[in-house]
């Protein structure tokens, strides 16, 4: 492990909150799709609920709510705390921009889903389709650098 | 900006249609030229309707162009478990909704006063205010008008079925080998086209009423502003002791029928099933969730007292700490 680095959250409660909350997340997330019942994976015993949309929808809210928690609490605890000894890496930084625009499109997405609330059909689209694609490259960035071991911020 | 247009122009005719059908006493337009930006929505006055199909009918020739027209033999599906739904053979079925037909006549036999009777109703999608078909589609194939008509896009749809798997009435259905998936994992992903009613879209685009509406001999529907809907349909009501289906069903429909005996009678006398929907009481499926959203506001903020607490603690702590 690299001496010069360390990670944001050193707590291994949050660090294991914030696994778990982005697990689910991606869980649910992609169980908005007609899937998990087409290939089975709602045929494990357990899993039947991944192919209750309402269900499934009221968890990735619940997981939203958990994971926008996090983020703050981090976000913030690193501006008191952490700012003036220790910088953001790039990989950090790339993860944060991806996470902001999950939080932007979810958070849109969610205020279509009020009634009352139009969006044009292009806007949906749109919407949908950055979310995914946000969700597929930040997972790609999370497993890169748990695999080169890269943390969020690196001491000055 | 389309259907901006298409609304002032739907209600500047629809004002023209109210004038000439007050004259001549048939009620299908209720215009208002005040309230240009509700929803428009259908009265359907149950005690009227005689079942004759005519508005079916009307219907299926109407909207014939729109029809799937699936290409066959259809892929093999992966895995095996995943149906065809083919209905390009039973076209002439009428008797409950398919990708074909659209609008159905439901009937029921109850007991009144009088003695037995047949009631008849035109069932179709209920286009509801915050329609869960469209909210949770997960492509974007499925749109809500701000006129309120919800319909599916058949060139964007992919046939997952999530539409029909979340509508209290399943009203939409599937029809294989047509659409977007043939053209990408047609045998992985997707099974065909979701079709329902649109109410006619493109007539009210153009300025016109939906086809089973203008094609109905006994003036069992009218449409409108919903609210002035609304209002119709509690005074109809009133005027024969009836009862109200679809003002608060899943949160608020833009169908309203009125009818003379209660729909929990119907819901009881009518053939229910696959492409027939019920008449239960339909909570509001999206509320829970939307409920869950707006306390989502409260997460940040739960967030940021969580680190200004674990900021003082620290300080507190560690005064001429390491971390500082």
């Amino acid at each position: 492990m690299n001496p010069r680095t360390i990670a944001i959250q050193p707590g291994s409660r949050r660090k294991f909150i914030y696994i778990i909350t982005l697990f689910v997340i991606t869980l649910t997330g992609f169980a908005q799709m007609p899937i998990f019942k087409r290939y089975y994976i709602a045929d494990i015993p357990g899993l039947g609920w991944l192919d209750e949309f309402y269900v499934t929808h009221y968890l990735h809210y619940l997981a939203a709510a958990v994971l926008l928690a996090v983020l703050f609490e981090g976000a913030i605890g690193y501006l008191l705390m952490f700012r003036k000894h220790y910088r953001m890496t790039v990989s950090g930084r790339i993860r944060a921009m991806l996470l902001f625009g999950l939080v932007l499109t979810g958070a849109l997405m969610a205020v279509k889903n009020f009634s009352g609330y139009w969006f044009s059909q292009q806007a949906i689209i749109a919407m949908d389709i950055l979310h995914i694609a946000l969700t597929v490259v930040y997972l790609s960035a999370a497993l890169w650098v748990v695999i080169s071991g890269k943390k969020w911020i690196e001491k000055i | 900006m389309q259907t901006d247009i298409s609304r002032r122009r739907f209600f500047k005719k629809s004002a023209l249609a109210a004038a000439t059908l007050a004259v001549s006493n048939v009620p299908q337009v209720l215009a208002s030229q005040c309230e240009t930006d509700q929803q428009l929505a259908t009265l359907i006055d149950v005690s009227r309707c005689i079942g004759c199909e005519a508005c079916v009918d009307a219907c299926r020739e109407s909207n014939e162009a729109k029809f799937p027209r699936p290409v066959k033999p259809f892929p093999k599906m992966l895995p095996d478990r995943v149906k065809v739904e083919d209905w390009s053979d039973q076209k002439d079925v009428r008797d409950r909704l398919t990708p074909y037909n659209w609008l159905f006549i439901q009937r029921a036999v109850v007991q009144t006063d009088g003695g037995e009777k047949e009631i008849t109703l035109p069932r179709r999608c209920m286009h509801c205010v915050n329609p869960p078909c469209v909210k949770l589609c997960p492509w974007g194939a499925a749109i809500q008008q701000k006129n309120g008509i919800s319909r599916m896009d058949p060139d964007l749809c992919l046939g997952g079925a999530k539409c029909k798997n979340v509508c209290p009435w399943k009203i939409p259905q599937r029809q294989t080998g047509a659409g977007l998936y043939l053209d990408i994992l047609p045998s992985l992903a997707g099974n065909g086209v979701m079709n329902k009613c649109d109410r006619c879209y493109n007539r009210i685009a153009e300025g016109g009423i939906p086809a089973c509406i203008e094609a109905c001999p006994e003036q069992v529907q009218t449409i409108g502003p919903r609210r002035e809907i609304l209002k119709q349909a509690h005074e109809l009501a009133s005027s024969m002791n009836g009862f109200i289906y679809g003002e608060t069903e899943n949160g608020g429909t833009n169908t309203i029928y009125v009818s003379p005996v209660p729909f929990e009678t119907l819901n009881q006398a009518i053939d229910k099933g696959q492409g027939r929907p019920g008449l239960k009481k339909a909570k509001d499926e999206m509320s829970e969730a939307n409920t869950l959203a707006a306390a989502l506001i409260i997460a940040p903020i739960a967030g940021v007292a969580s680190a200004i607490g674990r900021y003082y603690k620290t300080v507190k702590k560690h005064a001429s700490g390491d971390l500082l």
